[in-house]
């Protein structure tokens, strides 16, 4: 089959819809070439694996729309389309093209999933009429395009009733709405963010148990169930916000069966060609149940699904959709059985959602119908009570100390589970909790064991027995030893003494009924070890970077996931730690060995000194990983790269700039403060406005700038004291630029400079970035020459990112990061240099390495980088650009000019030249007429009302951002942003441009 | 095990040593089912999905009246199960039978050996030199029940030859409005004055060819009357026109076995339950054809007779626990029998 398949992605990492379109993407483009297919990938998200040229043949970066993948079809000429594996993004492309003739025009067979039957399956009303059809229950719900419907609905069956806007992804722009007043506000928001203007009102059926089903269905009509699984949550909480645990825990057999048959019924009916995930509702009281909603394609249920089974989805997806039928495909793990049949488990697996919420500690925590999860960790254990603290473990954050926990109780917030434990600790019953939080009783019983657990080993001697439960039940020997009042060290060696070793077990998909030769393993202490270390002269340990957050997305599991080829292709064999189940990383298929385990230090070096790794590279998950290398020195384990001296040097800002002074290059005026007097000591000796950064954070973290005293002691009390010490900076507003390098310990590889168009006190992550930047020779070298002077002075090896201000002709260091960045894969994909594959050659070191004498790149195009936002979920969060890093995903446009990139990047904003109604100006520019004869608050009820620019600091502007972001219009809260976007409107015509990508040549090579 | 090989957990309150066929199931839920399933009369099933018993024992799920299995291994069974239907804890449905299990098992170790050396005796035992005793054998002596009983009322009438039957196999037959008679399958020789419209062949414990003595009887019956065999019935369906059955290494239990419909070329999944299989290459020269196989290693899951109504299947249409993405054949059957009607048939 010699196809040439166009495959959209997913864009973007948005709330909703994230990492999990690169796994599947990913697997969706291996399988294609595998079948000898050509692939085309339009996906703007340059953070991604699947846009690397080793997974697609012809990779764009070019906006999500019709327009631009029409000219993307017009172009390369596809002969099919796969849509399924982009999310609904993707999807919802799909259903446009084929509706304005597109694909017909040029001959484009659609795979998989029909048109037909993804509109019978996405739009409300085509699929509740397919349910009454087929006697599947559904909530009663009504169709409502007017506000006076919804009302009309309410009146008939009472509050609460919940609000589902058609064709959005993760719940967005709906809701629960528990009276009138909530009606009114919510019910215009879906009608806006729905694409077809139609928002789904229906009664509320919360507190039912809430199960997913994920199915698979070939062309034959052949239906298998891959996995189901269990909303600790019941219903009221978005899937997407629920812990889930997997298989189902609560469901006897008889309603195990019933759902499985009507999700199967369903999927039949829908035609289905590929994946499909089926939500329902069961009542815990008897055997009703109600279909919620189905989405007929790979979505991020179904990654999880794959994760937890070892079941690979999207590939057998993809497969399908070609025209194989499952009982012709090998089942991958067994490799002697056939995908068609559906995975037993002899584990159990807990998803646990990560939120953003510890960035914007000023919003309201409540869960409800919309997603507000940036990403999701998950743990496998073979007790539910393992699983739990090892997916807690893994979420690599501080849980806050709760204050009046019965109120995350009755409305359910992210710190609900934490509240629950609270409470159970202090003596609460089961039966209260549960009549609150409609938790089955089941789960409410695993919480409470876990904190009887921690009262005997508070109250307890640590008999054998005691011990061995407690490391059943999944508490780290930190978390023993402090419960205890013990150090840590007399923890393990009691646990040494006793015996009690975490074992290691592998996910093999039919619970040892066949023989499986697999490298995906999760540890316990509940049962033997079954595995032999790998047999290999040279391994390496990548550490991953956990889950998606703000600050911290899909481009470090890129790196990770580069590096680990990287070293495949140099000979070392490779281990993989990660608890992402979103990303490729955490594929099987990528390292020599997975272990899905949390990042915490007695679990990588029982992974270590188990499978007597050689390396442990700390520098490609994030900050997650690097922030493990000073416990893993401290135990002996070899570190790839720097010591942890030199990290600490860079990070402790005193001894940094004491550094960059010794260099002789100018950074701006600091002061590091360890303690909140301090800190305003420290102020009193510098003018107002001041940038205060803490220490160990991601993404800016608490990072922001302080106009006077009263707003620092404000900070300063909000500030967590794991984050101390905290700098004070003057501020300065000059340009910003950053660079990626890779360093061997004395020459340096610098490709290009990237340009930020936002000012300082922008974060970097939040701003439009140019690549390669504009600016001049002389202030590149500038950058150059101190890249290399800081990276030669601390003796650096690796990969490395620095950032500078530049003001008036001077060059400033701001900082440094001794790690892999976010800018990575852009660096690397539009220079088209293996930035990681380099990091990794300096630091094995296993062949002379000429790094200095590398030929530079050249540069056809420009690139802009964009950040993304998700307000639509955070509609209460005032997106004014600051320190404080907001955004979730980023994109990428290229084009032959600025303005070109520019003009892509804006693509989704309205012409304010051509339309004046669709934008609203707040904004002192003598240089453009923006006055308008209507009212802020008229404007935004005007149909067109599409962009809102307004960058003022003052109350009434932050109240005016925020009502724009609630009615669905785009908001631009800096100067130069609004400036960019102008300059945009200059350029009349794009064309799309793949990629760069040379032919075998260069660096690769040597 | 009788290999040698031993296992520790924790022994349940009531516990008595007992010995019996060590036997796993995959399934991840229907603990209830199987352990009142006539088919694993005698044996001790460990199951494979640590966390047993969650949501407790209740009086509709059951299989037959009492508890069948011997023995029961298992990682964990739950202390405090949640679910509306629940009457007893797992546990305590077992104590009060007095039915021996241990606990803290790593039962996919357990699995592995039984993968790895096949089915054999093994004992639960608190003694660590456990002398094993011959097997009892014949088990389906043992389930089947003393007379006739019959139940439901509809125009149609199956005899449903009792191995040791399924609870569900009569459910679907009732909830189908059918009269159902079932019969020991030593006294199979009344059909003949019943003269029902159909005959079923039941599942049940053990050897099929247990039933020898009895295989001219059934063919006599099978030549006269439209009949279904399911599990064992299929089986004996097998040796009475003459095709030989095998024992497997060590089986297939659970709920996640896929089997093909060689006529349409569907796939489905399937709940099974056996050790012992039809061999293909007997079926050469006898009137029986394949009409099932198995997706994973090819066996025989189903006979269909070239010329008369008779069909069966290896796995479990009635499903419980387990899919019932194989109901279907039961309404193939019935419409068939309809439609030829029994005496049009016969000639």
């Amino acid at each position: 089959m010699s196809l040439k398949v166009l495959v959209i992605g997913s864009g973007p990492i948005m709330i909703g819809q994230a990492a999990e379109f690169d796994y599947s993407g990913t697997q969706g483009c291996l399988a294609l070439k595998e079948e000898g297919c050509e692939v085309v990938l339009v996906n703007n998200n340059p953070a991604t694996i699947m846009t690397d040229y080793d997974i697609a043949d012809i990779v764009y970066s070019e906006p999500l729309t019709v327009e631009s993948i029409a000219g993307v079809i017009e172009r390369e000429r596809p002969d099919a389309l796969l849509a399924g594996l982009g999310g609904q993004t993707a999807l919802n492309l799909a259903v446009e093209l084929e509706k304005e003739g597109v694909l017909a025009k040029y001959n484009v067979e659609l795979l998989g999933t029909s048109v037909h039957s993804i509109q019978q399956g996405e739009d409300r009303e085509l699929f509740r009429s397919l349910m009454n059809e087929l006697d599947q229950p559904v909530p009663e719900s009504e169709v409502i395009t007017t506000l006076e419907q919804a009302k009309a609905f309410a009146s008939l069956v009472g509050y609460p009733i919940i609000s589902r806007p058609a064709y959005t992804l993760g719940g967005r722009g709906g809701g629960i709405v528990h009276s009138e007043e909530e009606l009114i506000e919510l019910i215009p928001t879906g009608l806006k963010a729905s694409p077809i203007h139609q928002v789904i009102v229906e009664k509320s059926i919360a507190g039912f148990k809430e199960i997913e089903y994920e199915i698979m269905r070939d062309k034959n009509g052949t239906c298998i169930s891959v996995c189901n699984m269990e909303n600790f949550d019941p219903v009221g909480v978005h899937t997407g916000d629920s812990i889930v645990v997997a298989p189902s825990q609560t469901l006897t057999d008889v309603e195990y069966q019933m759902l499985r048959t009507a999700a199967f019924t369903i999927v039949s009916a829908l035609e289905v060609i590929g994946g499909c995930n089926v939500q329902l509702a069961l009542d815990p009281s008897s055997q009703q149940y109600y279909v919620i909603e189905v989405n007929p394609r790979v979505s991020r249920s179904s990654a999880l699904a794959s994760k937890a089974t070892g079941y690979p989805i999207a590939k057998i997806a993809t497969k399908i959709a070609l025209g194989y039928n499952l009982d012709e495909l090998k089942n991958p793990l067994t490799q002697n059985t056939y995908a068609s049949f559906e995975p037993a488990l002899d584990y159990v697996v807990v998803k646990f959602p990560r939120w953003p919420f510890d960035k914007f500690s000023e919003t309201d925590r409540a869960l409800g119908t919309k997603m507000r999860a940036t990403g999701e960790v998950m743990a496998i254990d073979r007790t539910l009570e393992g699983a739990f603290q090892k997916a807690i473990q893994s979420l690599d954050t501080k849980i806050p100390v709760i204050q009046e926990e019965w109120h995350h109780l009755k409305k359910p917030t992210d710190l609900r589970y934490f509240a629950i434990l609270q409470l159970l600790h202090q003596g609460e019953t089961l039966d209260s909790i549960h009549r609150v939080t409609k938790i089955d009783l089941f789960f409410l019983q695993v919480l409470k064991n876990l904190v009887d657990i921690e009262k005997q080993l508070a109250a307890q001697t640590l008999s054998e027995p005691l011990l061995k439960r407690a490391k059943t039940a999944g508490f780290p020997d930190q978390k023993i030893a402090e419960i205890h009042n013990v150090s840590e060290e007399e923890i393990s060696e009691k646990r040494e003494a006793y015996g009690i070793q975490r074992a290691f077990k592998i996910v093999d998909t039919c619970a040892a009924e066949f023989e499986a030769a697999t490298n995906y393993v999760y540890s316990t202490f509940a049962g033997n070890n079954e595995i032999e270390p790998l047999k290999a002269a040279r391994k390496a340990l990548i550490i991953g970077s956990g889950p998606i957050r703000i600050g911290q997305g899909v481009e470090f599991d890129y790196s990770a996931v580069k590096a680990i080829q990287s070293l495949q292709q140099q000979g070392w064999t490779t281990i993989m730690v990660n608890n992402n189940p979103e990303t490729v990383s955490t594929d099987y298929e990528t390292a020599d060995r997975l272990y899905f385990e949390p990042i915490q230090k007695e679990v990588i070096s029982s992974i270590v000194h188990y499978e007597n790794v050689d390396l442990v590279f700390t520098q490609f998950g994030g900050q997650t990983a690097i922030n493990m290398a000073a416990d893993l020195e401290d135990m002996g384990i070899p570190l790839a790269g720097v010591s942890t001296e030199v990290l600490d040097a860079l990070e402790d800002r005193d001894k940094f700039y004491e550094a960059l002074k010794g260099l002789d290059i100018p950074h701006v005026t600091g002061t590091t403060c360890h303690t909140k007097i301090e800190a305003l000591e420290a102020a009193e000796s510098y003018t107002f406005p001041l940038l205060c950064r803490p220490s160990y954070v991601i993404g800016g973290q608490g990072m922001m700038i302080i106009e006077n005293k009263q707003e620092l002691e404000h900070a300063l009390n909000e500030t967590d004291e794991r984050h101390y010490p905290i700098v004070l900076d003057s501020f300065m507003e000059g340009m910003e630029a950053e660079v990626d390098l890779v360093a061997d310990g004395h020459d340096i590889f610098l490709p290009e400079v990237m340009e930020h168009i936002e000012p300082g006190g922008v974060h970097s992550g939040d701003s439009l970035a140019v690549f390669p930047s504009r600016i001049s020779p002389a202030i590149k070298d500038k950058i150059t020459d101190y890249s290399r002077r800081i990276s030669s002075h601390f003796h650096y090896k690796g990969i490395m990112n620095i950032q500078f201000l530049i003001d008036k002709g001077t060059v400033y260091v701001l900082e440094v990061n001794p790690r892999a960045s976010r800018t990575v894969p852009i660096v690397s994909k539009v220079a088209d240099v293996p930035m990681i594959d380099l990091a990794v050659k300096a630091l094995i070191q296993d062949n002379p390495f000429p790094l200095g004498h590398l030929e530079m790149p050249s540069f056809e195009h420009v690139a802009v980088k964009y950040p993304v936002f998700s307000s639509y979920a955070m509609t209460e969060i005032d997106h004014k650009l600051g320190p404080n890093m907001k955004s979730t995903g980023e994109g990428m446009c290229l084009g032959r000019t600025v303005e070109e990139a520019l003009r892509k990047v804006f693509s989704h904003l309205p012409h304010f030249y051509q339309d004046r109604n669709s934008c609203f100006i707040e904004m002192d520019d003598p240089d453009v007429d923006h006055s308008s004869d209507i009212s802020f608050e008229d404007w935004l009820t005007l149909d067109e009302s599409g962009l809102y620019v307004n960058d003022q600091k003052t109350e009434e502007a932050r109240r005016r951002r925020i009502q724009a972001v609630k009615n669905g219009v785009f908001v631009i809260s800096e100067w130069k942003t609004y400036k960019a976007y102008l300059q945009s409107l200059e350029c009349e015509q794009v064309i799309p441009l793949p990629l760069p990508k040379k032919i075998d040549e260069g660096v690769r090579s040597l | 095990m009788q290999d040698g090989q031993t296992f520790r957990g924790e022994a349940s309150p009531h516990f008595n040593d007992i010995q019996g066929e060590i036997v796993f199931f995959t399934g991840m839920t229907g603990y209830q089912e199987v352990l009142t399933d006539p088919s694993y009369k005698g044996q001790i099933v460990v199951f494979t999905y640590p966390l047993i018993g969650n949501y407790g024992v209740n009086d509709h799920d059951g299989e037959s009246e009492e508890i069948q299995v011997s023995g029961v291994v298992m990682y964990q069974c739950a202390d405090f199960p949640s679910h509306y239907q629940k009457t007893h804890s797992l546990g305590s449905y077992l104590d009060q039978n007095q039915v021996p299990y241990i606990t803290g098992v790593d039962t996919r170790e357990v699995t592995k050996a039984i993968r790895s050396k096949g089915t054999q005796q093994a004992a639960l035992s608190q003694h660590s030199n456990y002398t094993f005793e011959h097997p009892e054998d014949k088990q389906i002596f043992g389930v089947k029940e003393d007379h006739i009983t019959t139940y439901g009322e509809g125009d149609l009438h199956i005899s449903l030859i009792d191995f040791g039957w399924k609870k569900s196999i009569v459910h679907a037959l009732l909830n189908r409005n059918i009269r159902v008679s079932v019969i020991p399958f030593t006294e199979a020789r009344v059909i003949h004055d019943l003269n029902p419209d159909a005959v079923i062949l039941s599942n049940g414990p053990g050897d099929p060819k247990d039933t020898k003595d009895l295989l001219p009887e059934y063919k006599a019956i099978l030549e006269q009357y439209p009949s279904l065999g399911i599990c064992m019935g299929h089986q004996v369906i097998a040796l009475a026109y003459g095709a030989d059955t095998t024992k497997l290494d060590f089986g297939h239990r659970g709920a996640n076995h896929p089997v093909k419909d060689v006529l349409t070329g569907n796939v489905f999944l399937t709940s099974q339950n056996h050790n012992y299989v039809v061999m293909e290459d007997s079926l050469e020269g006898t009137p029986l054809v394949k009409r099932f196989c198995n997706v994973n290693d090819g066996s025989v899951e189903g006979l269909i007779h070239e010329s008369k109504l008779v069909m069966s299947a290896q796995f479990h249409p009635e499903a419980h626990p387990g899919p019932k993405d194989a109901e279907w054949l039961f309404d193939d059957f019935i419409k068939l029998v309809k439609s030829k009607g029994v005496k049009t048939h016969v000639s």
